[in-house]
């Protein structure tokens, strides 16, 4: 294959998505560090003899070797992963925890789509998903505000961060009561177009406390202010996305720890 | 591309998990220079296996009646139920020659990144089943992996208040291996999972 070399490289990746390839193998998709989002090889880990199958469960934070050209040719088919050691294992902090897994689930579906290209890095991202598992895992916060989190600051990296403290048409500075998803957030009532929605200013004070990781005001908020949030940021998100996301309505929102 | 009826064998086989262009190609033309008798086996095998194989309605593992070979047996007990992902698992498990109780396969697992939720698989038929109050125990087999682990917690949240005993497949280490060759995780669940000898 002209220009094209296999070289081993390595860099440290989130393990966003596995999925099944030919007998015993496995795609997985990572969001690496320094190659961006990437989608490689892993020979045999379905094998209950792999030595490495573990270590590429969803949510995991590892240290791989890739056989590759790290440029982004593919000439010689897919990648390989080659070598795989563990930074931290998050996907085993959910396995009891159903309503956690869902939204891991759902960060790591956005963290796919907001990087809609190959080998295109994003350390933001990177730094960002990576964050989120880890709190996720954490258990400090109920897991959708996690998410929600996620989900603003994710936006907020693709560039389209609902305005919050400023109406999102013309600029104006304030708390304004309405909110309007195609206008791009909170809108002031000169501005408001119609069908949009009027939420309580406690949620647009949790969405501005979630954007802004003020964790004390996000932990105080009533279910209700939570609730509304949620819907909100995932119509803004869906919205933006086009496509929405197969995780996000799957996230289960109904325990008592949510509630907390 | 060939002309007419080769041409369409290839692109169905194409169509077949795992079948690449290449190997479409081989296997048509391995069928052409077969005995016809050979062909003729396969075709009848292939138009039985959709006309007479269904889904056992008890279980949903694969039958070629109502109910499938082993929830008809009158031997095995009630008491145990195995919830498996698929029926392969099932066939898995009974070559253990270890388990002589019912089986529920689920059809999947739950993996909201693929958009499969509890309401796709056959959750809601396994607690019809439980319901009876004939099953003491339910031994969650989903697969070792995460979305095997979630579905299973998921599973286990719903059943245990029903006051059914719920327990999970034990995993660690294969019999016949090396200990220094185990992963971290693998070796750190049989250490969780170990037993008073």
């Amino acid at each position: 294959m002209p220009g094209y070399r296999r070289q081993l490289y390595r860099d440290d990746a989130v393990v966003l998505r596995v999925q099944k390839l030919g007998e015993s193998d496995r795609i997985i998709t990572l969001l690496s560090r320094r190659h961006g989002r990437l989608r490689a090889v892993a020979r045999g880990v379905r094998r209950t003899t792999s030595r490495f199958g573990a270590r590429l469960e969803p949510f995991g934070h590892v240290d791989l070797q890739i056989a590759g050209d790290p440029n982004g040719n593919i000439g010689g088919g897919l990648h390989t992963v080659s070598q795989v050691e563990a930074i931290q294992l998050y996907g085993k902090r959910f396995l009891d925890d159903y309503p956690r897994y869902t939204a891991a689930c759902a960060i790591a579906e956005t963290a796919e789509r907001l990087s809609p290209i190959e080998r295109e890095p994003s350390q933001r991202l990177f730094l960002l998903t990576l964050g989120a598992l880890r709190a996720l895992a954490a258990r400090e916060h109920a897991g959708t505000l996690v998410l929600d989190a996620y989900l603003l600051r994710g936006m907020g990296i693709a560039g389209w961060a609902p305005a919050l403290a400023e109406c999102a048409v013309c600029g104006t500075r304030g708390l304004h009561k309405a909110f309007s998803v195609p206008a791009g957030g909170a809108v002031c009532p000169d501005c408001r177009p119609p069908g949009s929605a009027h939420p309580a200013p406690a949620t647009l004070d949790l969405m501005i406390a979630l954007s802004a990781g003020d964790w004390t005001v996000a932990d105080a908020a009533e279910p209700g202010a939570r609730r509304e949030c949620s819907g909100l940021v995932a119509a803004h998100l869906q919205w933006h996305l086009e496509r929405g996301l197969r995780s996000l309505p799957l996230v289960d929102r109904t325990t008592g720890e949510e509630q907390k | 591309m060939y002309e007419g009826a080769i041409q369409d064998l290839i692109d169905e086989l194409g169509r077949l998990p795992g079948v690449g262009p290449k190997s479409a190609q081989r296997i048509a033309f391995h069928i052409l220079s077969a005995d016809p008798a050979d062909v003729t086996r396969l075709a009848t095998v292939l138009n039985r296996v959709k006309d007479q194989v269904r889904f056992c309605t008890t279980c949903f593992n694969v039958a070629e009646s109502e109910q499938c070979r082993i929830c008809r047996d009158p031997r095995r007990t009630n008491e145990f139920l195995c919830v498996v992902e698929e029926p392969k698992d099932v066939v898995a498990i009974e070559r253990t020659g270890e388990f002589r109780g019912r089986y529920h396969v689920l059809g999947g697992a739950i993996n909201p990144l693929e958009g499969i939720g509890p309401d796709n698989l056959r959750v809601r038929e396994l607690m019809a089943r439980l319901g009876s109050g004939e099953v003491k125990e339910l031994i969650l087999a989903t697969d070792p992996n995460t979305e095997g682990e979630a579905t299973a917690t998921y599973v286990a949240l719903l059943v245990k208040p029903m006051g059914i005993d719920v327990t999970r497949l034990a995993s660690g280490l294969p019999v016949g291996g090396d200990l220094e060759y185990a992963d971290e995780i693998t070796l750190g669940r049989a250490f969780e999972g170990r037993r008073a000898v």
